[in-house]
């Protein structure tokens, strides 16, 4: 909450903090997909606005996933299906709720794990120029570029996050599949060739009572 | 509070956050429900309210609370991985029934690393950017924190490839043998019982 401090000051600073804050947002949130399932989100977007929308399933089957994204009328602004990972830009063309989905109705049994980031507007910047009559200061300028890095450095570390969880998911599904495997193939072995040998000898008794019995 | 989606009347919807230890988690939600008679979300609904249950990775609930139709709650994380955070809403209605599903407003802030802005609406210059660099110092630690966590996961990542790769190498080994010993077995079976039916 805002202090309450000069009440003059206090509504058109409300207002500027309320609309900073409407101007950008970002959203990222990891979910579960279950199979057969389709998940929506809606955003309600003001027109102009440049909008990101960023992907990427972490676990699951295939890794893949299908996206779709609508505008207010329903017109798809960006539809691919069985997607591992994609970003796609846009900037609003009118007013209204924008909605986008994903969708698992492709697979049977597996659930997928999906991130995505919807970014909303640019970031405001650190030290707004409304209330001063100089430039930024050196101190200012600093700030500004360390902020600037530093979001930077966190999105790549997401991104690197995302794909270690990814690799890792998929080194693991390997190992187990390594394991039953082989302990199957050693199974089967033993039990085929061991059955080859008293078939055989079967066959050979058989034969032997038949060859005696003509024989006599 | 912008990103809304779905969820029914008695059903429960996770999100998943993957978070460094000793991290701060901020959520902030809204809840409405739809209205059949005006055809419309309510923007605010008395009496319903959401569960909210966190669940730490290692199964421990770190917080099951129930909030009201707008809330704000926060967990600090005492393990890393993955915490699961849960939204079920208190109604008692089923959404069969009733008809009626729930608009459920999320916003989920991972960290420190989000901006104060009450706290920058100071006259003095010095202390403005102060504030700043406070801000900046504790998005560095995210950063730390978030980087000795990879390190701890990757060293996973590796004893698995490498439990994987010995695996194959161990299990090849045995099947090899298996083949061999059974292969001996077999001619020597197959030789016994045909000079004991005197056929060779």
């Amino acid at each position: 909450m805002p202090p309450r401090g000069s009440r003059g000051a206090l509504p058109p600073l409300l207002l500027l903090w309320a609309l900073a804050a409407c101007a950008a947002r970002a959203s990222e949130i990891t979910f579960e997909l279950p199979d057969n399932a389709k998940q929506c989100f809606y955003e309600e977007i003001a027109q102009g606005t440049k909008c990101t929308l960023e992907f990427q399933v972490i676990t699951g089957g295939h890794y893949d996933v299908d996206c779709r994204l609508e505008d207010p009328d329903g017109i798809v602004l960006y539809k691919e299906m069985k997607k591992q990972y994609d970003s796609f830009t846009f900037t609003a063309s009118r007013n209204g709720t924008y909605k986008f989905c994903f969708s698992n109705e492709f697979s049977t049994f597996t659930h997928k794990t999906v991130y995505f980031d919807f970014q909303v507007g640019e970031d405001p910047p650190l030290f707004p120029s409304e209330n001063r009559v100089t430039a930024l200061t050196q101190m200012e300028s600093a700030c500004v570029s360390i902020h600037e890095a530093l979001k930077s450095v966190i999105d790549y570390q997401t991104h690197f996050r995302l794909r270690e969880a990814q690799g890792r998911s998929r080194a693991e599904d390997l190992n187990t599949r390594v394991a039953y495997w082989s302990i199957g193939e050693a199974i089967i072995l033993l039990v085929v060739s061991i059955g080859q040998v008293f078939l055989l000898k079967s066959f050979f008794s058989d034969k032997r009572t038949t060859t005696t019995r003509v024989g006599s | 509070l912008a990103l809304y989606f779905h969820i029914g009347e008695r059903e429960e919807k996770c999100i998943i956050e993957d978070t460094p230890s000793d991290t701060l988690v901020v959520g902030n939600y809204k809840v409405q429900r739809w209205d059949i008679h005006k055809h419309d979300f309510l923007e605010s609904a008395p009496g319903l309210g959401m569960f909210v249950t966190v669940t730490s990775p290692s199964g421990e609930v770190l917080l099951s609370k129930l909030y009201g139709p707008q809330g704000t709650f926060s967990f600090t994380s005492y393990l890393s991985g993955e915490h699961i955070i849960c939204f079920q809403s208190n109604s008692t209605r089923f959404a069969v029934i009733a008809g009626s599903k729930l608009r459920l407003h999320l916003d989920i802030r991972v960290g420190e690393h989000f901006l104060d802005e009450s706290a920058i609406q100071t006259k003095d210059k010095v202390d403005e950017v102060n504030v700043r660099l406070e801000h900046l110092i504790e998005q560095i630690h995210h950063v730390t924190r978030e980087q000795d966590y990879e390190r701890e996961r990757e060293e996973k990542f590796r004893k698995t490839s490498e439990e994987t790769n010995s695996n194959i190498l161990w299990w090849a080994i045995v099947q090899t043998l298996i083949l061999i010993s059974i292969g001996i077995w077999q001619i020597k079976s197959l030789r016994d019982f045909f000079i004991s039916k005197k056929l060779v």
